[in-house]
Parts: structure tokens; sequence; C-alpha cells
């Protein structure tokens, strides 16, 4: 499904992805880990072409994201994307974040985006908030509005760029929940995340990143069980602390 | 198609150095006053005096709500007459510059209040309670604490402030002042040649405020990287 | 100082007969509101689209609005103006340019303000739409893409109607701006408020009655843009939204 080969990218003399190579197949899930700074933001941006990259190839379902020729806003509409910072649109109504872009990219008639969002605020339990407007949700409640959203295009793949980080604790699980159940459903996820137990519970494989290069790629049972390089094994003690 | 002959510039230079002089000293001293008095009025109109604070508001207003065009045209046509009386200076005085200066000065003090009162409330409220927890009086916490805090924050738009201001100095030909652009105004009339001596006049302005304003943008970045 | 009060003067018949002075400033008051209106307009909709511009990823597009800004920003208005009313009706092909010169003073006048008056705020415009794109959490313009938008849908839909929300208060001070900035075509003969005003000290000897007849015209003016504009921030508020990043 995304098929990640020898990706490189600076900025100015800053190298912030070396050499990345991966691939996910339909269906896994992928965690993505590291510190801050590591370039695992940065790499998931660049599946879909939110972050260009000077050398080396990405393929998404088929279609190369690097090559000019492709038409980037045709293949992003199908490769949902759910931002660290929610990023719903605050002058519009829910219904709107939910419907707009199936409207104005799918084409899909008002009706049918309608009940298309609606079903899915249902799934993740907020269909009583249809009408209210983004900055009267709470940030767990604005962040399953934006997996909603993302849903709503049919995606054929998720990409999550750390989607807990900006809420409060009490808030992560509801988020979490819902991405949980949907990686029971098949989809095809990549997760950028420091949620662990998420990662122990549902991932396939677990990529460890540090200072822009893949320095592990493992199911997540060799990941947890005995890490090989010694950066991952401190990333782990730390995080795994509290 | 038009023929343009620049011809009538160089001999006009010495002239139209003299205007330059004119537009300097006015914009020197309307930013000088300027912040001093608006200053002053920033302070009158966050205190809590009430009678001081509806003063500074009402000056403030009134003047930011007029054109500058009139009140240099008012003070063109009124204050001479008034300044006269009070001096007992003998009719006829050319008191054009003064009045100028004194219209300038009293105008701009109203968007520089505005600007240094912006500054003073950007200095966290815990400040002026430090000081006081500190012993110092009011003037005193404002003198050495607020202030030069405020003024720090401040100094890029008091300086693009000075550029606007200096941009608005052309505004002195309402009162047939010789600036440097009346001054080439009248030489391009006296030539037959406004149409060179407006687009030169044009070209100097645009230099000298464009170097001026990356000089600003410079500064900002140096004091405030972000 | 004895100055001898007389407000009937506005109330007397003016000097060329067939008005009166209060005539004289309703129609200098009219020259003021449509032309800063008319102004206003095409300063909205130029300034838009080159603050837009200089917000987009492509050099020579962005680079050809920043100098447009740095144009109209570093040269007084009046100089802009008199380029307009003196210079540019020579520069023009002799057959326009002669239609233009033969045409009524009084349009001549007009045209030039308008157009003057218009890039010059659109410049002050352009500023304050693109300082709003800027102000928007940058991950808005990536979720916009994400969606699958284009750049101009992204724009339109997700950047646009944001950046205008925030941009309305630093534009009703531009607004109110346009209103005095037009008294600066009173040089070029334009009968507006200011001339109006300056006619009305010549002709009646009653300069402080004038001046201050002007001056509350001036006062009016602003406290309604005001008062309109603060009611049409209150309709366009976004529920819940407190702002900033």
């Amino acid at each position: 499904m995304i098929q990640i080969s020898n990706v490189s990218k600076h900025y100015g003399a800053f190298q912030v992805l070396t050499d990345c190579t991966t691939s996910v197949s339909k269906g896994e899930v992928i965690v993505v880990c590291g510190p801050s700074g590591s370039g695992k933001s940065t790499l998931i941006k660049c599946v879909n072409g939110l972050e260009p990259f000077q050398s080396g190839e990405i393929i998404v379902n088929g279609t190369s994201v690097g090559d000019p020729k492709t038409n980037l806003s045709k293949l992003r509409a199908h490769v949902g994307m759910v931002f660290q910072n929610f990023e719903l649109f605050p002058h519009m109504s829910i219904t709107e974040n939910l419907t707009i872009a199936q409207t104005k990219v799918l084409g899909r008639g008002k009706e049918e985006a309608m009940d298309k969002g609606l079903k899915l605020l249902d799934r993740v339990g907020l269909k009583a908030h249809a009408h209210k407007f983004p900055g009267q949700l709470s940030g767990g409640q604005q962040q399953r509005v934006a997996i909603a959203r993302a849903l709503a295009m049919d995606p054929i793949c998720m990409l999550f760029d750390e989607p807990t980080s900006a809420l409060d604790p009490e808030m992560v699980n509801e988020v979490l929940d819902v991405m949980t159940e949907l990686a029971r459903e098949g989809m095809t996820m990549m997760c950028v995340t420091h949620e662990m137990g998420f990662a122990k519970r549902v991932a396939n494989r677990v990529i460890f990143m540090d200072q822009g290069r893949i320095v592990e790629d493992d199911s997540k049972e060799a990941f947890f069980a005995n890490p090989r390089s010694e950066r991952a094994q401190q990333f782990l003690a730390k995080i795994l602390h509290h | 198609m038009y023929e343009f002959d620049w011809s009538s510039i160089p001999g006009a230079l010495p002239f139209l150095w003299e205007g330059m002089k004119i537009s300097l000293e006015i914009t020197l001293t309307a930013v000088v006053i300027g912040i001093v008095w608006g200053t002053l009025l920033a302070m009158m109109r966050l205190s809590s005096f009430r009678p001081l604070s509806w003063f500074a508001a009402g000056y403030v207003n009134l003047f930011r709500a007029v054109p500058l065009v009139m009140v240099l045209l008012w003070f063109f046509l009124i204050v001479p007459k008034f300044i006269e009386q009070l001096f007992g200076l003998p009719p006829g005085s050319d008191l054009r510059l003064t009045s100028a200066m004194i219209g300038f000065a009293l105008f701009e003090s109203a968007y520089y209040s505005e600007i240094i009162r912006a500054g003073i409330q950007s200095v966290p409220k815990g400040q002026m309670a430090a000081c006081s927890a500190l012993g110092m009086t009011y003037g005193q916490a404002m003198r050495l604490v607020i202030l030069p805090q405020a003024f720090r924050n401040m100094v890029p738009l008091l300086l693009t402030q000075a550029i606007i201001l200096f941009q608005d100095t052309s505004l002195v030909y309402v009162s047939a002042l010789a600036d440097f652009f009346g001054a080439a105004y009248k030489v391009g009339d006296r030539d037959g040649r406004l149409v060179e001596m407006l687009l030169f006049a044009g070209a100097v302005y645009f230099v000298i405020c464009y170097t001026a304003s990356q000089i600003v943008k410079r500064l900002q970045k140096k004091y405030h990287p972000a | 100082m004895s100055y001898q009060w007389n407000w009937g003067v506005f109330l007397q018949p003016s000097a060329s007969g067939d008005d009166t002075y209060l005539g004289w400033m309703l129609a200098g008051f009219k020259m003021t509101i449509g032309l800063s209106l008319t102004a206003w307009v095409l300063a909205l909709l130029l300034g838009a689209l080159i603050g837009v511009l200089r917000t987009v990823p492509n050099r020579a597009l962005a680079g050809f609005a920043t100098g447009y800004v740095e144009l109209f920003r570093n040269i007084p208005l009046l100089v802009q103006l008199f380029i307009w009313y003196f210079v540019l009706p020579e520069l023009l092909p002799e057959s326009l340019g002669n239609l233009y010169k033969q045409s009524n003073p009084l349009l001549q006048q007009f045209l030039a303000s308008m157009i003057c008056l218009a890039l010059f705020t659109s410049a002050r415009v352009a500023e304050q739409v693109r300082a709003g794109i800027n102000s928007l959490p940058k991950g808005q313009k990536n979720a916009g893409l994400a969606l699958g938008f284009t750049l101009p849908q992204t724009y339109r839909f997700v950047l646009l109607p944001m950046a205008f929300r925030l941009v309305v208060p630093p534009l009703t001070s531009e607004f109110l701006n346009i209103f005095k900035n037009s008294a600066v075509c009173s040089t070029i003969g334009l009968l507006e408020l200011a001339a109006q005003g300056r006619q009305l000290v010549d002709y009646t000897a009653q300069p402080y009655e004038s001046f201050i007849a002007v001056t509350l015209a001036y006062l009016l003016i602003n406290v309604t843009v005001m008062f309109l504009m603060h009611r049409f921030e209150r309709r366009i508020v976004v529920p819940g939204y407190i702002g900033g990043k």
C-alpha cells in the first residue's frame, strides 16, 4: 500500500531525513516513534506530499508521490490524515467540517455527504454535537471529529501525526479507543505516536526513528521484547517509566 | 509619446536640498515633541484620575478622526494670527514653518500616544505589582521599570511612525512652504517640467523611505527574533 | 480678541447665489463619501488579491506582490496623487491622453483621486490580509491539502474565511483612514469636504464656524463607520473561537 524507498530530505544544510526505507501493507498498522526532532512527523507528511523530499521514492497505492506529474490533490483525497492540533476549520460547524471536502473534492451530493458525515459522527460518539462549532468542543471531541472527517472521504489508508499529544491526559483514551476500533476493522494505518500501550495493543510493526534515520523496523513483539539499538532501549526506558 | 527632459534637475539640486532640510526639520521636531507629549498623553489616558483620562481620550480621538490636511490648513490659516496677537509680533510675520511644526507635533502626538499606550500595556501587570511591593512610588515605577521596557518593545513602531510622518510632511504643500516636495513642484512648474520633477520626487521619497523601513525591519529582527 | 460668532452664516445664500453655504458643505460631504466608498471597494478587492499573492509558494507572484506593496507604501500619498493627476495623462498614448485631458475637469479630478486612494489603500489592505493569513496555524493549510483540496480551494474554503474574520478590526482602521486621506484630494481642486471648508473660510470670513462644522462632519463619519464595523464584527464572530495560535 505504502512503499517508502531511500527517502532523504534536507532544509538547507540541515538533514531531516536520511535514507528512510520501509513499507506498509494493506491492513497493517504501523506505529512510528522516536524522540522529538527525530523526523517522524516529517516522514509521515512526506507520505501524502505535504512535505517535499529531495531524493528517494514514495509509492502510495501505485502512485509516486514525488513525481511532479502526480495530481497530489487527487491522491490526498484518498489518504486520510489526522493532525496533532486537530485542524478542524473553526469557522464551519461540525457538519460543515464533515461534508465540505466530500462535496467540493469528491463531488458528492449534499444529502449523501450529510448522511455519511452524520453516520461517522455517530460512530465516534458525537452525534449530539453536530450543529456546534469546533471551538465549542473539548480537545478529545475535536480530534474524534477530525478522524470522522478523514474517514468520510473513504480513505484507502490513514495517517496519524501525534493525534493525542496535544490532548489533556483524561481525553487521550477516547481518541485511542476510536483508533483501536479502526485498526480492528482492518484499516491500513501509519501512526506517529508515543502511546506505547496503543502500539502493544494493535500495531503489527513498530518503527523507531532517531536523527532522521529509521533505526528499528520490527514486529511489535520483537521491538518491545528486545530492542536492538541502545537509543531505542533508552527511549523505551524513559517513556515506559510513566 | 512624451519626451523626457531631466536637465532641470541638476541645477535645482541645491534648492531641493534646502527643501529636504525643511522636511527633515519638521519630521524631527514632530517626532521629538510627538513622543514626549504622546508619552504624557498615554500616561494621562491610563491614569485612574478620570478628568485626565477623559481629556487625553478626547484629544487623541479628535486628532485621529480628522485629516492631517485639515489640521495643517487650520494651523496655516488661523494659528499665525493667534500667535501674532499672543506675542505681539508685527502682522504678516512668516510663521508658516512654526505653525506647520506645531500642527504636525500636536497631530502626531495623538498617534504616538496610542503606540506608547499599547507599549505600556504590553508590560506584564506583575511588573507594576513588583514595583509596589518594593516600595516604589507610581512615578518611580513608571520611570525606572515600566517605561524602559515599554519603549524597548515600541522602538520599531515608533520608527515606522517616523517614516510615515516624514512622508506626511509633503502635505505642508497646502501652506505653500518649500519643503522637499514643495521645492520640486515649484521647479517643475517654473521649468515646465512637472512630469520629470514629480517622478524624481517620488523616486527620492521611495529610496529614503524604503531604505529606512528595511533598517527598521533589521532592527526588529535583531531585537525581537521570533 | 473679540470674535463675532455667527452660526447663521450656513443658511446665508452662497457666493455662487444658487445655494446656501450649508449646501456647499453637504456637496463636499457627499463627494468625500462617494469618493471614499468607491475607492474602498476597489482597495478591498485589489488588496485581498495582492495580500493572498504575498503568501503563495511562488517566488515570482509573491515577489511581484511585495514590490507592489513597497512601492505604494514608500511614496507619500500627495506625491502619488500628483503623479496620477499630472504625470499619467502625459505618459498615456497621445489619443488616450488627449481624450482624458479634454474630459470634464471634475471627472479628471475624481478619477485621479479614486485610483490614487484605491491603490494607496490596497497596499495597506494587502499587508493586513497577509498578516491575517500568516497568523492562522500552519496546520490549517496542511489540513485543507490533506483532504484533497487544491491550493486555490484551500485558500477559498479554509484560509480566507478565517483570515477575513481576523482582519476585520485592522481593516476598520484602514476604512477610517481612506475617508481622512481623501482630504488630500483637495490639493488637486476636488471639492470634497476639506476643500469646501477652506472655501467657506475664504468666502464667509467665519473661519471658526467653518472649521468646527467640517471637523464635526469628519467625526460623524468616524463614529458611523466604527458603529457599523462593530456590528459587522459581531455578526461574523465564530462560536467558541478565542483566536490566536
